[in-house]
């Protein structure tokens, strides 16, 4: 790991006034994408905001009709939160499929809406459930949120103080895990709120995207045989030494079977 | 450099690091706590896990400076006057290692998931054990031990955490 300058701010101004000091300054949440990256040598940041002791990003709160958690609320947390398992059940489950417990112990909600990684579980629930991300400047809509592959609509010296789900009628997860990286091969995420169907698939291609097919065929009617014999072009869709993009293309569509069982 | 100051095994330890030591270099080179292994460089094989707050954590992928003010325990801090922790116990008594190298992120994850499930089936122990690696036992014997260990923790009303 190249050396690099640590500041362990209390506040949210602090350190979003130390990420604008420096153009190479990274914020540093649980640490579980970015250390392994800077161990890699892949990423060198001048200097490391270190969240941990940054007031004002924590709880997980019901307001109504609308789940909201706290930017560094770690995976363990949210996945054994009643208030979670209560309000979207589906959500729940997923965050307790990431990675392995010790990830998950120190893994968070907001470092990974923030790292866009194409094959993570978070952007998934986040655009099918048309979450909020909200940052010390404004809101985001998760639509407007996923730009491409570790790449988002934050700008320099934004900081996601949590994130916003509104509760949807029915919702189901299902992934098919990269046997070695343990990652989502493919996974697709349902949720059906007044009335519409969201499909939002992970791992497939360089970013999280709503699936069309899928949605069709569930707005028709919301159920695992209404997918039968929907297909998914390969358009897009990633092509590598683990999956090719017909056998993604294919999954997607199990996948959704499978979600749309479980929601 | 920042000073940190991190109670580990019960002792408190005050020491400039440098930020970019991880909390395995910490323990391991400036603290000479070598029970703690490095398996892997990719944050996968859990040969590092110790626990941190009374949760296990890979401190391969922890930074020490991350690690202020907090409680570690390392496998060295699990025996107590000379007797094994019951987790390390049935390691030894079903054969849960061969060439041991997994072993100590083994039992420090295991007792993790005692603490958190009491006692849980097979099943959830071998779900849990996601991210520890072992390229010797074919975990059979490993899963028997944690669920043994869980019994006589529970029965014995033994204190689960050394924390
Ligand atoms: C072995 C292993 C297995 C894993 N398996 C999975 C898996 O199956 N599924 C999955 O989804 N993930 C998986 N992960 C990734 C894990 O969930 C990460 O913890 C997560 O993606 C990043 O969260 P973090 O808190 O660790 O962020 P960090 O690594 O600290 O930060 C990641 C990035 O986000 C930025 N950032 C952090 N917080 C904020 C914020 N509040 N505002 C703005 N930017 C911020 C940082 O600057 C950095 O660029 C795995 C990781 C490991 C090591
Ligand atoms: S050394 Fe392999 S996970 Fe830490
Ligand atoms: S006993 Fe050899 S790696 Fe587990």
């Amino acid at each position: 790991m190249y050396p690099f300058n640590y500041h362990r701010p209390t506040s949210v101004r602090q350190a979003s006034a130390l990420l604008g000091k420096s153009e190479d300054a990274r914020l540093l949440a649980g640490g579980h994408s970015l250390l392994p990256m800077m161990k890699q040598r892949l990423a060198q940041p001048s200097d490391l905001i270190d969240l941990g002791l940054v007031e004002g990003l924590r709880g997980i709160e019901l307001k109504g009709r609308t789940l909201q958690i706290g930017a560094m609320m770690t995976h363990a947390e949210v996945a054994a939160s009643d208030v979670v398992r209560e309000a979207i059940p589906a959500l729940a489950e997923l965050v307790a499929s990431i990675g392995d417990p010790h990830v998950r112990h120190r893994g968070t909600i907001g470092g990974s809406v923030a790292n866009n990684d194409p094959n993570a579980d978070y952007p998934a629930a986040c655009l099918a459930l048309e979450a909020t991300i909200v940052t010390n400047r404004r809101r985001i809509d998760a639509d407007e949120f996923f730009v491409d592959m570790f790449e988002t609509a934050l700008e320099p010296g934004e900081i996601i103080t949590k994130i916003q789900f509104p509760v949807p009628r029915r919702a189901g997860y299902a992934k098919f895990r990269n046997p070695a990286s343990r990652y989502p091969l493919v996974g697709v995420f349902l949720a059906k709120r007044g009335g519409t169907v969201r499909a939002a698939v992970t791992g497939a291609a360089t970013c999280v995207f709503r699936c069309k097919e899928v949605e069709d065929a569930l707005n028709a009617r919301f159920a695992p045989k209404s997918l039968d014999g929907v297909t998914v072009p390969t358009d897009g869709l990633n092509s590598d030494m683990h999956a090719g993009a017909d056998y993604r293309a294919h999954l997607i569509v199990v996948m959704a079977k499978r979600a749309a069982s479980a929601a | 450099m920042p000073s940190i100051t991190i109670t580990v095994n019960g002792r408190e330890v005050t020491s400039e690091v440098e930020p970019r030591t991880l909390l395995v270099e910490f323990l391991r080179e400036q603290l000479r706590l070598t029970g703690t292994h490095v398996g892997c460089d990719t944050s996968q094989c859990g040969a590092c896990v110790v626990h941190v707050g009374g949760r296990a954590v890979k401190s391969c992928t922890t930074l020490a400076v991350q690690c202020d003010q907090a409680e570690v325990t390392t496998i060295e801090g699990l025996a107590r006057d000379g007797v094994l922790h019951p987790m390390q116990e049935a390691f030894r008594e079903h054969h849960g290692l061969q060439c041991g190298y997994c072993t100590p992120g083994m039992i420090m994850a295991a007792v993790d998931i005692v603490n958190r499930h009491g006692m849980p089936d097979e099943k959830t122990v071998r779900e849990e054990l996601d991210g520890n690696l072992c390229r010797c036992t074919g975990y059979h014997n490993i899963v028997k031990a944690i669920l043994a260990a869980a019994e006589k923790m529970q029965g014995a009303g033994q204190p689960i955490a050394a924390e």
